[in-house]
């Protein structure tokens, strides 16, 4: 290996990852240290928690909370149940129309909720669901994406797995059960995470049809509370942007090596 | 028989993807032809004239200049960042587990979350950007308040956000190819630039032209931090497409123009979605 060339890129890496992750602990900085440091960068500086005492204070972070983790679980569990269901049938059946639903499916890779948010509002309000947790979660239940990635996954299962369980009386929803999402459970978990960080994440969709705090997630909540309108202090901002991206963040930096290979093999498809 | 339990297996996803994706789609079409109704005048049929409208609004040009601009001066420059980082992660550098964690990290965060820690580095005279440039003898300027450089600052934030994200696909596709390329090209006395150049960037044009297709798809629809940042101003100086059609439906209730702009963004999908399908070699990524 060639010594020179190999330091000055390595020094180069490491700059540009000091140079990445800056901001993030500048946020740590400002919300762990009394607001008049903000702008002052001393090592000296005491540390205090009172920034995020006050941002627990005006706004009601456990009730966000509760909303987003509702709100991700019940997505996360009807994406996989939905998509499991959908993908055997892609991949092992063999009907009329299969070519052409499959090619509807993957519309919505492209044509994403998001896009149709004056629509979705609509049907949602004909449906009584406006402002109600459910009605945020509706559109992302049937996911392209996962219908797709399962599918993959599932082609590449022995169909004499199939067929051994079948001889000992397995139904269709049996061989699902205890062949396949067996077999699969790495594109289960690589799924998860991805679906997991990006319905924390979401905010336009569950901003159109939440107005209340008793629905609204943390990305929501987080907007309000941030807003320049609202007066709050610099430090105290970073305290409450910390607090809603502290869950993931904290996941993401214990199974780090998980979320880097399930984006990697959700990448790959 | 086999095709009624497929059928049936499809049966609830299908429900909800024609309710959410297929019915709203055709219904934006429909409803750009018609006017908004009011309680004395109900909504009628009125052929092109909200795209007639839309044509002749200077702030619908300035939008899309914005989103042009936008995805112009993101896409390029996140997926050669990507690129970079992925040849530096692929190799085995010390540190390399903080190096790919820094790089990946903002990729997990929300863009509001995103927005709110930029905003103070945005902020006149006090913010991070200002007293850097107090250091050097410049003058504070209001960033995010100057039509001139307003864009720009979001293209930067959004570049730190994205690139990691993109850099995964470059690491899943370079692990895939083998150590004896390089190791037959150092043997022929290739330099690490002329490989990079010559073998590894040629058998990543696939992954680049996948990840540009979605980047620039990703693109469109990135307008969460405009909530927090700017607003679309000043004077819609940084207003996007997505966020001009939630502005149009939800603050100056005129689904009709909303619908419109909608019809133009899924347009603009579509057209990527057909660069994608015909140009793409699609074994590469979808069988």
């Amino acid at each position: 290996m060639k010594r020179y060339g190999f330091s000055v890129e390595t020094l180069a890496a490491w700059l540009l990852a000091v140079l990445w992750i800056a901001p993030l602990v500048y946020a740590f900085w400002a919300a762990f240290h009394p607001s008049e440091y903000a702008v002052h960068f001393n090592l000296l500086a005491p540390l205090t928690l009172d920034q995020f005492r006050e941002a627990w204070r005006q706004a009601p972070f456990m009730r966000y909370y509760f909303n987003t983790f509702v709100l991700v679980t019940m997505i996360l569990a009807a994406q996989l149940v939905l998509c499991t269901l959908a993908a055997y049938a892609f991949a092992r059946l063999e009907f009329w129309g299969r070519e052409v639903m499959f090619g509807l499916v993957l519309l919505q890779l492209m044509i994403v909720p998001e896009v149709l948010i004056v629509e979705n509002y609509r049907t949602l309000a004909a449906f009584n669901l406006v402002d109600t947790i459910v009605g945020i979660g509706l559109p992302y239940m049937a996911s392209a994406f996962g219908i797709f990635l399962l599918r993959q996954s599932f082609k590449t299962i022995p169909r004499e797995l199939e067929e051994a369980a079948r001889m000992e009386g397995c139904g269709i929803l049996g061989v699902l059960w205890r062949v396949y999402v067996p077999t699969a459970r790495p594109t289960y978990l690589a799924y998860a995470l991805v679906s997991v960080s990006y319905h924390w994440n979401n905010f336009l969709w569950p901003l159109v049809v939440t107005n209340s705090v008793e629905t609204r997630p943390l990305t929501v909540g987080l907007a309000i509370f941030g807003a320049p309108e609202s007066g709050v202090d610099w430090s105290v901002i970073s305290a409450g942007t910390l607090l809603a991206v502290a869950p993931l963040l904290i996941a993401f930096f214990l199974f780090q090596r998980q979320f880097v290979q399930s984006f990697l093999h959700a990448g790959i498809k | 028989m086999m095709g009624i339990y497929a059928w049936l297996l499809l049966l609830p996803a299908s429900v909800l993807l024609v309710t959410f994706t297929h019915y709203p789609t055709v219904a934006t079409f429909i409803h750009s032809l018609f006017s908004n109704g009011t309680v004395i005048r109900p909504s009628r049929f009125v052929g092109l004239d909200n795209y007639r409208a839309v044509m002749h609004d200077p702030v619908f040009w300035k939008v899309m200049e914005n989103t042009v601009l936008f995805a112009l001066g993101t896409v390029p420059a996140s997926i050669a960042l990507a690129l970079l980082m992925a040849v530096w992660v692929n190799r085995r550098i010390p540190g390399r587990a903080f190096v790919r964690l820094s790089y990946f990290t903002p990729t997990i965060l929300p863009m509001i979350a995103v927005a709110n820690i930029w905003l103070f580095f945005y902020t006149p005279d006090i913010g991070l950007l200002d007293q850097i440039s107090a250091f050097f003898g410049g003058r504070g300027h209001n960033w995010l308040g100057d039509s001139r450089t307003v864009l720009w600052c979001l293209i930067v934030m959004t570049i730190w956000k994205e690139a990691g994200f993109f850099m995964i696909f470059y690491l899943a596709a370079l692990q895939t190819h083998s150590p004896e390329l390089e190791e037959a090209a150092r043997l022929e006395g290739a330099s690490r630039g002329a490989f990079f150049w010559r073998v590894t960037f040629p058998l990543l044009m696939p992954t680049t032209l996948f990840v540009f297709i979605n980047a620039t798809l990703n693109s469109f629809k990135l307008v969460d931090h405009l909530f927090i940042l700017t607003k679309g101003g000043p004077d819609n100086a940084s207003n996007l497409l997505l966020y001009y059609i939630y502005e149009n439906a939800f603050s100056f209730f005129d689904t009709a123009s909303a619908a419109t702009l909608t019809v133009i963004l899924l347009a603009m999908l579509a057209a990527m979605a057909i660069v994608q399908f015909t140009v793409l070699d699609k074994r590469v990524h979808y069988r």
